[in-house]
């Protein structure tokens, strides 16, 4: 399959994995052996096999539209590590154009 | 801002090829995939839980009336419903979104390929639409320090109350063949998206609460050609007028730059206020959403009788329903362009349903209940009188109980509180007062006035009005007019 490192440094930017040109290098080809593995499934399923996305051919599980609970403020700001007015306080998102 | 060319001179040159997509957040008792309650506003944080803060464990569950919502938006937009659809996810790291991915559709949307009539200029448009599919809203940012603005700002401040609210995005297919009517039709189609979502009753389409968000994409091309040119997509488009006016200035714009032999840049703009677009500079950098199947939801496989049974329950469609009611209540364009302005449709259909006469329902809403509900600063239908009592009140009218006159003066009495116009009346005193008071104030005005009444006995008939003035004046309005004339001519005769 040939992951070049170059996808590889891609994919770790876009899944905001800091990796050095060594742990790149070391990554591509063992990700290359994940992708031939999963190839090699696709090889073996007929066109009598479904593509399927979940363990079980179940559909339709639902939840009528009726409120549950909701958890408290404080509950749901104490994970965070910094706050301001009941919000979550994040860092700078864009820098000055 | 850019250099523009006029819009007719742009137009003239290329053929504005359009596409729209429109946000709308359903009403929902809850969220898309958790029980918390959906609701706009309330304290910051208030409403979220493990699922929509996106905590690890969690697992999202599909709110079935969302789904239901979904099909019916589908059925009136003509789509075709899927019979078998995924969840997807759509990954991006941006912190309105907790879990960094939004739960949406991507190659499987539960309604696809459907259109919608439009009418401009009393001509019919059909804007022919790609797919309708489910997804979750994102929280919402706050940003400190800087200008407010995203860019430069200290550091930004997240509420998840909105995320997971249940979202429909309603994608047309690239609309041709409009020409330079394109920003007309682009907010027809909005007002007609809206007008259907409302009858449908699944979202509150508040534009200004973004419930109803559009995203408006145009590219020019030369006349004739076939190649579709390179698009631009203006966001924060929040009401129907800025529709308009955005795609109105994109086309411009870019008219200028192929003109001046340039290429346009295919990027996200983002409407500013003061009447421009501004390349945005956001989370499009990466765009790599690297869509795959939700593995935590099963598919939605909607019966063909679930979705029969909701298509024969689809109320009449709006375009329909107002030539319906227009043709029955014998209105002009004029009168019914007046009323859709003044979005007094369903109240007046409503009145009318409680018993009053198309026009007196119509004189009410757009007159007396209007010029309150301007005074106060609230839609018609917050004014504080409901269909069923101006119908009431009409019936006092019809049966000359009230005058007009003191009709205003009820309708002032019920929107402020006092009760319903039976009450008003009673406890303000305002009836039509006839019989032997009438008799006496009639006596007294001839006695009062002798020269008025030597004037009609010479036949000069307007000396009359000082006659019924003077009678209304003692009867402190409590009077009809025309039985008072009838009375003076009576006496006289
Ligand atoms: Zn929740």
């Amino acid at each position: 399959m040939a992951l070049s490192t170059d996808e590889v440094a891609r994919l770790a930017a876009l899944a905001r994995v800091d990796l050095s040109p060594e742990e790149l290098a070391k990554l591509a080809p063992q990700l290359d052996v994940i992708l031939d593995a999963v190839a090699r499934v696709s090889e073996i399923a007929g066109d009598d096999i479904k593509p399927s996305s979940h363990a079980f051919e179940i559909t339709n599980v639902f939840r009528p539209d009726e409120v549950r609970p909701s958890i408290s403020q404080e509950a749901a700001l104490s994970g965070a590590p910094a706050e301001e007015d009941g919000k979550f306080r994040v860092p700078r998102i864009l820098e000055e154009d | 801002m850019s250099e523009l060319v006029s819009y007719d001179e742009a137009v003239a040159a290329f053929e504005p090829v359009l596409g729209l997509e429109v946000h709308t957040e359903l009403n929902t008792k809850t969220k898309m995939f958790c029980g918390c309650q959906n609701s706009f506003g309330g304290e910051p944080n208030t409403h979220t839980c493990p699922v929509c803060l996106g905590l690890p464990g969690s697992l999202p569950s599909v709110n079935a009336k969302a789904i239901e919502s979904a099909i019916r938006i589908g059925l009136a937009l003509n789509c075709s419903i899927a019979s078998w659809c995924r969840f997807a996810r759509k990954n991006y790291f941006y912190p309105d979104m907790a879990k960094d991915y939004q739960i949406s559709q991507y190659d499987e949307p539960l309604c696809f390929d459907g259109y919608l009539d439009v009418e401009v200029d009393g001509e019919t448009y059909r804007v022919p639409i790609e797919r309708a599919h489910m997804e979750e809203d994102a929280g919402k940012l706050t940003h400190v320090g800087g200008s407010g603005r995203i860019q430069g700002a200290d550091y930004s401040l997240v509420d998840y109350n909105r995320a997971g609210t249940p979202l429909i995005e309603i994608v047309t297919k690239p609309v041709r063949g409009v020409g330079a009517k394109a920003p007309q039709v682009a907010k027809a189609y909005v007002a007609a998206l809206r007008d259907i979502l409302r009858s449908l009753g699944v979202s509150d389409v508040r534009m200004e609460q973004a419930s109803l968000r559009c995203d408006a994409n145009v590219s020019l091309m030369p006349w004739g050609s076939d190649e579709l040119g390179t698009r631009t997509e203006t966001k924060n488009v929040n009401s129907l007028r800025t529709v308009e006016a955005a795609l109105t200035y994109e086309i411009r714009r870019q008219g200028a730059v192929l003109l001046s032999g340039g290429k346009v840049k295919q990027e996200t703009r983002h409407w500013n206020e003061n009447g421009y677009t501004l390349p945005g500079r956001s989370k499009e950098e990466a765009e790599d959403y690297r869509y795959f199947p939700e593995p935590d939801l099963v598919p939605v496989a909607p019966s063909r009788e679930w979705v029969d049974q909701l298509r024969a329950s689809l109320p009449e469609p709006p375009a329909q329903r107002r030539a319906r009611l227009q043709g029955e209540w014998g209105l002009t364009d004029l009168e019914m362009r007046d009323i859709l302005g003044a979005d007094a449709l369903e109240l007046i259909a409503a009145t009318v349903e409680a018993g009053a006469a198309p026009q007196a329902a119509r004189k009410w809403w757009l007159g007396e209940l209007n010029r309150l509900a301007k005074e106060a600063d609230v839609e018609l239908d917050a004014v504080g009188m409901s269909p069923v009592q101006v119908a009431e009140l009409q019936a006092l009218v019809d049966a000359g109980t009230l005058t007009d006159k003191l009709a205003r003066q009820v309708i002032e009495g019920v929107v402020a509180g006092e009760g319903t116009p039976a009450e008003v009346v009673e406890k303000r005193g305002l009836k039509v007062v006839g019989g032997s008071a009438l008799d006496d104030a009639v006596a007294a005005a001839l006695e009062a006035n002798p020269s008025a009444v030597e004037s009609i006995k010479a036949g000069r008939q307007q000396a009359i009005g000082a006659l019924i003035g003077a009678v209304m004046k003692s009867m402190k309005g409590q009077a009809d007019a025309g039985q008072v004339r009838q009375l003076i001519m009576e006496k006289l005769g």
